[in-house]
């Protein structure tokens, strides 16, 4: 099942209190887009908006060509699935019993889960190898493990588009790169993915595409290639960065 | 959890339920034999023929009985509200009064005495106390929209539960202290031994209309317990559903404080004792936290109306249980705030 995910001249923000306008996107199965930006660049802003958790100020959001605000919560969640940034888990719900809360838009109202949707909780859960902790309590779980149990969320959810706010933030370097080495794979079994980070060297790694957010809202969208480059990356951080190539690949120096 | 320990401790609780309402109608100043209670029992049943005296039957079936199933409905409902509300508000230190209830169903009641009305009269004040007083504070904390909506909700419950509660003192201080000042205090301080089975013919129908959206809900009420964008974006429109919770539990709430007065610990407690039991699944704790929240009531009235010559408030027994089990798990469990 395809999914495409659009934004045309976008505005987005709080009402009086403007974020960013003009947007153009445009993401379709199969594509990683890597949002990059400071601190209080709107990155989480610009998500809520491509969710519809926040009304777009300008432009809009469409969802396989349809006006995401004209549609219904249930439908939009049967599409695009949020994974927002680390949270601590409140109460000691199992794995199982959290990723099956992704189940929600196909249960319907007064129902509780039935077979199919446990079989597709257990599907999610086996699809990110984490078997081993369906049995565990959420709160006991490393950064890691729980980000991995949010993604299954969104796979049990029926998402073809995943949105993942800053996946990798307080990450050990190992639990980093098994989290993009995911997104990596969900990309190529067609799923299209947005994810924000604040390591340019990710975008390399594991995106399509590179969105590049400065403070007012500027904008740069293209290649990792294109986008990140030293000239551009001092204008967003403010920082001197050297893009090497090593081996073909290619990473992000910052220089003290 | 597997489901062996789930249903025995479903089973565990319902046992310790109608153990403690055998001890309930056994016990008091007309003490009963188990003997006569099974004969009476089996009277009213199955029509068998009675050989216990008249004075046996009237303590079991006008004074016993009501009060039974009064400490049974009132700790039900109040478990169940407040099982509904930690969820909700993502905090196992909320109570059914977080939004009001108590404080408005007590103005209400103090009001009606206040000018001498009836007691089924003071019975209404406080049930219509205690859903305008939540109104009042949804609309205000629905009306900040740019905050957070459940602190927003918990702030106007705070100031206006105040607001409620100086009115009270005012009433108090206004009031006559030979005739209505006790009246006031003894309502205050929450009592079973008054209830007439009218009583109970009033407030369970509300008390299971509250509790029907709540079982209806049951599954969607663990969505209530993420952060808003999470549950949104899995599809819930977490206003509409809040608003509905708040409806339900808080017409369980007014009908148990209506009948009973403020009781309080029963619905900050039991809820997070079953959660411990058994997990925060709603649809697995909402059941195991009725039936400990009856059999707590129900262990606690009759605590208060046999331990001393005169009856002991049940609101102070439960605050003399609750403290100590309470800082006993803060102490002790490692997953007790979950």
């Amino acid at each position: 099942m395809a999914v495409k995910l659009e934004a045309r001249a976008l505005g987005y923000g709080y009402p009086g209190r403007p974020v960013g306008r003009g947007l153009d996107l445009s993401l379709d199965a199969g594509e990683v887009l890597c949002v990059l930006g400071p601190n209080g660049g709107g990155k989480t802003t610009l998500f809520r908006t491509l969710l519809g958790l926040l009304p777009a100020q300008a432009g809009a959001v469409l969802l396989d060509g349809r006006a995401l605000e004209a549609m219904p919560r249930g439908d939009v969640a049967r599409r695009v699935g949020y994974v927002p940034q680390g949270h601590a888990a409140q109460f000691a719900f199992t794995v199982r019993e959290a990723v099956l809360m992704g189940r929600t838009a196909h249960v319907s109202l007064f129902a509780a889960p039935g077979a199919a949707d446990r079989e597709a909780a257990d599907r999610a859960i086996s699809a990110l190898g984490i078997d081993g902790l369906a049995g565990r309590v959420v709160t006991e779980l490393s950064g890691g493990e729980r980000q991995l149990a949010m993604i299954a969320r969104t796979l049990a959810q029926g998402a073809r588009a995943l949105v993942l706010d800053e996946p990798t933030a307080s990450l050990d370097f190992g639990n980093q790169v098994r989290v993009l080495r995911q997104i990596a794979r969900l990309a190529a079994e067609g799923y299209a993915v947005v994810f924000s980070t604040h390591d340019p060297g990710q975008a390399f790694l594991a995106a399509s595409r590179v969105l590049l957010l400065a403070q007012g809202g500027a904008l740069r969208q293209g290649t990792p290639q294109e986008v990140i480059t030293g000239e551009n990356l001092r204008a967003v951080y403010g920082v001197e960065v050297r893009v090497l190539t090593i081996d073909g690949a290619r990473a992000c120096l910052p220089v003290l | 959890m597997t489901r062996r320990p789930r249903v025995l401790a479903y089973a565990l609780a319902l046992a310790a339920l109608l153990l403690l309402t055998a001890l309930a109608f056994a016990v008091g100043r007309f003490p009963l034999a188990l003997g006569d209670l099974a004969a009476l029992a089996a009277n009213k049943l199955f029509g068998a023929s009675l050989a216990v005296p008249p004075s046996a039957e009237t303590v079991v079936m006008q004074v016993r009985g009501p009060r039974i199933l009064a400490a049974l409905l009132v700790g039900a409902a109040l478990a169940a509200a407040g099982t509904a509300y930690q969820g909700m508000f993502r905090n196992p230190l909320v109570s059914p009064d977080i939004l009001g209830v108590s404080a408005g169903a007590a103005l209400g009641a103090v009001l009606a005495i206040f000018f001498s009305q009836s007691a089924l009269v003071i019975q209404l004040g406080a049930f219509a106390g205690g859903l305008a007083a939540v109104a009042v504070v949804y609309a205000v904390g629905a009306s900040v929209r740019r905050h957070d909506p459940i602190l927003a909700l918990i702030l106007a419950g705070v100031v206006i539960g105040t607001l409620l509660g100086s009115m009270i003192a005012l009433l108090k201080y206004l009031a006559d202290p030979y005739n209505q000042l006790p009246a006031i205090t003894f309502w205050l301080l929450g009592s079973l031994a008054t209830v007439a089975p009218v009583d109970l013919a009033l407030a369970a129908p509300f008390a299971l209309a509250g509790l029907v959206p709540l079982y209806l809900l049951r599954w969607r009420m663990n969505l209530l317990s993420l952060p808003d964008d999470e549950a949104r974006a899995l599809g819930v429109p977490v206003g509409r559903l809040r608003l509905a919770v708040v409806c339900a539990a808080t017409l369980m709430t007014a009908a148990a404080v209506a009948i009973s007065g403020i009781i309080g610990w029963v619905g900050l407690l039991i809820p997070h004792a079953a959660r411990l039991l058994i997990g925060p699944e709603f649809s697995r704790l909402l059941p195991l936290s009725m039936l400990l929240g009856a059999a707590f009531l129900l262990a606690v009235d009759t605590l208060s109306r046999t331990i001393a010559p005169i009856e002991v408030p049940p609101g102070v027994l439960t605050a003399l249980i609750g403290t100590p089990f309470f800082l006993w798990l803060f102490a002790s469990a490692r997953r007790a705030w979950q």
